[in-house]
């Protein structure tokens, strides 16, 4: 066993708690152009998970000390809303919106094209309306859609998505209780067309099956969620809505 | 841009999406050549004409180049220029030697102050983006009156037409004065109504320029345009 104690996250079936099998994923509905201020704007919806990300830019990158003469800088601005949890998040900047913006800028950078905008700023902004484990994931998934819907040439999607272990199982999209008395936690940003990974981080300990494992399910659930992300941007410029 | 949309060839691709193979084909914005393959970095609409392959982008920002016809607002003036948003990424500069005044040092308040609205022309855009305007040049004036309505930048050529077929289409319909600048923004001036209903052409522009429907719409549009019993 492992985790805490004998709290008991898969079923004496097999299945989960939520009832889904250990490769199965949240269910995810992705729509683009939400905000009509933002040049972009995407709402990802992951399990119970609300993300909604808005792209402004490229503008002029201000103060001028972040400006680089050679590319755009993105700036990312990750929250979780206070509403967001079922306890009262207090709401402004903290460690972890730091560094989950962070992480997130530095994943943007690696598909956005930015030595086409010198001395300029994308701005992203991210917000967590419900949480329940996986939000950086949502949050990116999120950012990619409203970027390519702001018209941001990149040379690929990022998607956001996350493996881990309880109970000494690799399983896929780790639900609140997974997250939180699960063995391990394995969030990655998958280039869907290239096979890159563009960001990665891990919380607890995985032997190189289990990672190998956590990695295939992770890419075959960005597979999925690719194609809903085209979806949900050729709903919104090919179909009848707009 | 958009106007060859009725190719057969054309399909929506996103950021990443394999067109087709590089060999042979030259690679036109829009797209980049990764491992022998033409790839989408923009959202919107590929197209192949005459061995190039593009993406014309469904939404993108202005970028400028030399010789660009805009409708620019000032932002901030300064004893011997004008700082102007000319809806890009970055303000325009417009210096006194390049107004169509002659400008003493410290009076560029009384030409233009914050606010006012200008055709001018882009001179010059440098490799760090810095933009010199020109308002030396026939037809390069102050806007002193009229309404201004912004477009997405994509759908400028839209408007236009071929040879600015649609855009006379609309001036006719209309019985206004309309200027399309490459930046997005658009001057129209007239009576109210026409004004109002050439406002309505652009929301058409804006709501369903990416689709096959504009024509369409747009021809639904003109029959109930002000100036339609006398063309």
């Amino acid at each position: 066993m492992g985790g805490y104690g004998d709290i008991q996250l898969l079923r004496e079936d097999g299945l989960r708690l939520d009832g889904r099998k250990i490769d199965e994923m949240r269910p995810v509905s992705i729509e683009a152009g939400i905000l009509p201020a933002a040049d972009g704007s995407a709402m990802v919806t992951h399990g119970l998970n609300v993300a909604v990300a808005a792209v402004y830019g490229p503008m002029e990158a201000h103060p001028r000390k972040i400006q680089r003469q050679d590319r755009a800088v993105i700036d990312v601005r990750y929250n979780m809303a206070p509403f967001s949890t079922s306890d009262r998040i207090r709401p402004g900047y903290n460690r972890r919106s730091r560094e989950i913006s962070k992480v997130t800028a530095e994943a943007l950078e690696s598909v956005v094209l930015v030595e086409r905008f010198p001395r300029s700023k994308i701005r992203v902004e991210i917000e967590i309306l419900a949480a329940e484990a996986g939000t950086r994931c949502a949050g990116i998934t999120a950012a990619s859609v409203a970027l390519a819907d702001a018209g941001i040439p990149m040379r690929d999607f990022i998607v956001g998505v996350a493996s881990g272990k309880v109970e000494d199982t690799v399983v896929l999209d780790l639900d609140k209780a997974e997250d939180n008395y699960g063995q391990a936690d394995l969030p990655v940003g998958i280039l869907p067309n290239t096979g890159e990974i563009a960001f990665l981080q891990m919380d607890g300990d995985l032997s190189p099956d289990e990672y190998n494992l956590a990695m295939e399910y992770n890419f075959k659930a960005a597979a999925e969620i690719h194609e809903i992300m085209v979806d949900a941007l050729k709903k919104r410029y090919e179909g009848g809505e707009n | 841009m958009s106007q060859g949309r009725s190719d057969a060839e054309l399909r929506l691709v996103t950021p990443g999406m394999a067109i087709g193979p590089c060999a042979g084909k030259r690679i036109g914005s829009g797209a980049i050549a990764l491992n022998e393959e033409i790839i989408a970095t923009k959202l919107g609409w590929a197209r192949e004409f005459n061995g190039t392959v593009s993406v014309d982008p469904i939404n993108s920002s202005y970028i400028p180049r030399s010789g660009d016809l805009i409708v620019a607002t000032v932002a901030e003036v300064r004893n011997n220029l004008w700082f102007m948003n000319i809806n890009g990424a970055f303000q325009g500069l417009l210096p006194m030697s390049l107004a169509p005044w002659k400008v003493e040092f410290g009076a560029a308040r009384q030409h233009m102050g914050i606010g006012d609205v200008a055709l001018a022309r882009v001179q010059e855009v440098d490799e760090c983006h810095n933009v010199v305007l020109t308002m030396k040049g026939i037809g390069l004036r102050r806007l002193n009156q009229g309404a201004l309505l912004t477009v997405p930048v994509n759908h400028i050529d839209r408007i236009k037409g071929k040879d600015n077929s649609t855009l006379e289409r609309l001036k006719a319909a209309s019985d206004c004065r309309i200027i399309v600048g490459q930046n997005g923004k658009v001057w129209v001036d007239g009576d109210a109504q026409g004004i109002a209903w050439s406002r309505a052409a652009i929301e058409i522009a804006q709501r369903c320029g990416h689709k096959e429907t504009f024509e369409a719409e747009l021809s639904v549009h003109e029959n109930n345009a002000p100036n339609r019993g006398e063309q």
